[in-house]
């Protein structure tokens, strides 16, 4: 019952994963950056709403509301100023700007909030806490239900905006060649700034649900790209879906190893990543694309 | 005298490495003219060369973006801690943790370089996590409280001094020595048309995955070296301060300043940091702050960095890894 448990949460964990992956994965598909600042920019969308609510006294309902737009404004300029410039240098340039910018996110929020470590469930009454029992040994928190079908709802609504709207056919025209697509009137440039403001009013979602459902610090962003890049590498660049089933075997992953031991929880979770790398490697690419579209 | 000649080494060239050839002379002699504080503060800043010369080895040169090279930084002093437990004598366990921290780049290069770009970049620090985790396992280690070596102890405090000195100052000058004759060679011809045009050069008969390998494994024994160098001069090993990504933030700075895809340029760089860290190290975050948004400026204004900028606008040619093509006119004049 305890390790049935174990895997219940694994899965409310994993959306949450998924949450936080599916920015940098939309990211990825239409531009073809890793955006190395992912995880940092998630972290300053959760100090954006802890700031609201505690210096502000604002509900973290409406904190997020504004934390929504504030991030796509972000992501605009992120884009402007920074992503732009950096495609036009070749394939190293994005990493070794956004590589940059998150040291410097990172270090300005522990400048402007200090080291403590920081959290937004004290704000979010019972919510926090508040469950429902499923039998006497398992219940199932509503802050989970919650994350779980935010994460539903926005792979979903991404699925459908790329596949039957206008928009997203002009996303996966430019994505496919933002050169080509000039020739038929589509500013590629505008396309990806939206983009980057979409991907970014994602992060914004991820990162409330990062500050209600556990802690973070200013130098918390590094841990949360990983976890965004992991549940992306397991379930397959490009696949939404993919990144929902990689998020929860990425979480069932760490709660099975905290199950064998505590320190097993991190551990457990990389060893798995890499297992993915491995097999990707030995099957070929081909196979393995084959292999997951069986599962799938 | 009507054709264009192909030179490599120019009475430039040959005067600039005389005098580096001499600088190095100078500071071979180190410990014994140096101050103690002096000699230290060079230790750490040979340690900062061999970091900046691997990583742009791996990304100036291959096309590389790791920011997980700590992961080799932290398994060189962890081997070197377990090596001299196990009764070897200290300072061939540094080398000797090196090594084997090379041997096992081996594998690990052959799923790693298989992915792409960011890829690649993410995973290798995926590996630098897991390298802590597993670390920290060891009942040796403790955790993150750490171990010393407590070996280096038996040599006396001067001479611990001085032999790490030339430790950090040998392993420095061989790991320059081992990129500039790389380059210099075939493997250099495969190596830069990679960083150009992977796809290009796979297509001309660059055998891609062999170069990659042989970078791969040279730059995790390079920051292996400097990982056991930089323990035999701090003592203690606490597993958070040696795997800690701040070590990427420094490669990536000291390489982009300088200038990325430039032999001299790490070297320039490094120096540069160096200075910077002797200056500003005690402002703390705004430091870091800094070292971060000038890499962030130099990746999307001056990619080539400062060496890159002044080589081809003052067309210096100091240390040559490459060929420059002389038009028959200045040959003639040369003449």
């Amino acid at each position: 019952m305890i390790l049935l448990n174990q895997i219940l949460q694994g899965v409310f964990l994993g959306a949450y994963y998924a949450l936080i992956a599916c920015g940098l994965s939309f990211l990825f598909g239409v531009m073809r950056i890793v955006n190395l600042a992912h995880g940092s920019l998630a972290v300053l969308a959760a100090f954006l709403m802890f700031g609201l609510s505690d210096r502000l006294g604002l509900s973290p309902w409406l904190a997020l509301l504004a934390a929504v737009p504030v991030m796509a404004l972000v992501g605009w300029l992120l884009q402007l100023l920074v992503l732009e410039r950096s495609l036009r240098g070749g394939a190293l340039v994005p990493l070794l700007s956004t590589f940059g910018l998150a040291i410097v996110l990172d270090n300005l929020l522990f400048e402007g909030f200090g080291a403590d470590t920081r959290s937004l469930s004290p704000y979010i009454g019972d919510l926090s806490f508040a469950s429902w029992a499923l039998t006497n040994d398992i219940s199932v928190g509503q802050l989970d239900v919650l994350g779980l079908a935010a994460a539903v709802v926005l792979l979903g609504g991404l699925q459908m905006l790329l596949a039957r709207t206008r928009l997203g056919r002009v996303i996966r025209a430019t994505a496919e060649d933002p050169e080509i697509v000039g020739l038929i009137g589509i500013d590629a440039r505008a396309v990806y700034a939206l983009a980057t403001a979409i991907a970014m009013a994602l992060v914004a979602i991820a990162g409330a649900f990062l500050a209600m459902r556990a802690t973070f610090t200013p130098y918390s962003g590094g841990a949360q790209l990983i976890f965004a890049f992991e549940t992306v590498v397991i379930g397959g660049f490009g696949s939404l879906w993919g990144t929902l089933a990689g998020g929860i075997v990425l979480g069932v992953a760490q709660n099975l190893g905290a199950y064998v031991s505590p320190n097993m929880f991190l551990i457990s979770g990389h060893v798995v990543f890499l297992a993915v790398l491995v097999a990707r490697v030995w099957l070929g690419e081909v196979s393995w694309r084959r292999l997951r579209a069986r599962v799938a | 005298m009507s054709v264009p000649a192909v030179q490599r080494w120019t009475a430039q060239s040959v005067a600039f490495a005389a005098a580096c050839g001499a600088g190095l002379a100078i500071l071979a002699a180190g410990p014994a003219i140096f101050a103690p504080g002096t000699t230290d503060r060079l230790t750490s800043l040979f340690v900062y060369v061999a970091l900046a010369a691997m990583w742009n080895a791996l990304a100036g040169y291959s096309g590389l973006v790791s920011v997980g090279q700590q992961a080799f930084f932290g398994l060189g002093a962890y081997a070197a801690i377990r090596l001299s437990h196990a009764g070897m004598p200290v300072y061939p366990s540094l080398i000797a943790g090196a090594a084997l921290v090379g041997l096992l780049a081996l594998p690990l290069g052959e799923v790693m370089l298989r992915l792409r770009g960011g890829e690649f970049a993410i995973g290798m620090w995926v590996l630098a996590e897991l390298a802590h985790l597993l670390v920290n396992l060891d009942t040796l280690v403790n955790g993150e409280t750490g171990t010393s070596l407590i070996a280096i102890d038996a040599v006396s405090a001067a001479s611990r001094r001085a032999d790490t000195y030339w430790s950090a100052f040998g392993a420095m000058v061989t790991l320059l020595l081992i990129v500039f004759v790389l380059l210099r060679g075939g493997l250099g011809a495969s190596l830069q048309a990679i960083r150009d045009d992977e796809q290009a050069a796979a297509s001309v008969g660059v055998r891609v995955l062999a170069a990659k390998r042989v970078v791969f494994v040279l730059a995790a024994f390079g920051c292996a070296l400097a990982g056991s160098l930089w323990l035999a001069s701090a003592i203690t090993f606490q597993p958070r301060a040696y795997f800690s990504v701040q070590w990427t933030a420094y490669m990536i700075f000291m390489t982009l300043v300088g200038g990325l895809g430039t032999f001299e340029g790490p070297v320039l760089g490094a120096v540069l940091f160096f200075a910077v860290e002797t200056l500003f190290g005690a402002a703390g975050v705004w430091y870091l702050v800094g070292l971060g948004g000038a890499a962030l400026l130099f990746a999307l204004f001056l990619p080539r960095g400062i060496w890159g900028a002044a080589e081809r606008r003052l067309s210096l040619r100091l240390l040559p890894v490459g060929y420059h093509v002389v038009l028959p006119e200045k040959v003639a004049g040369a003449d």
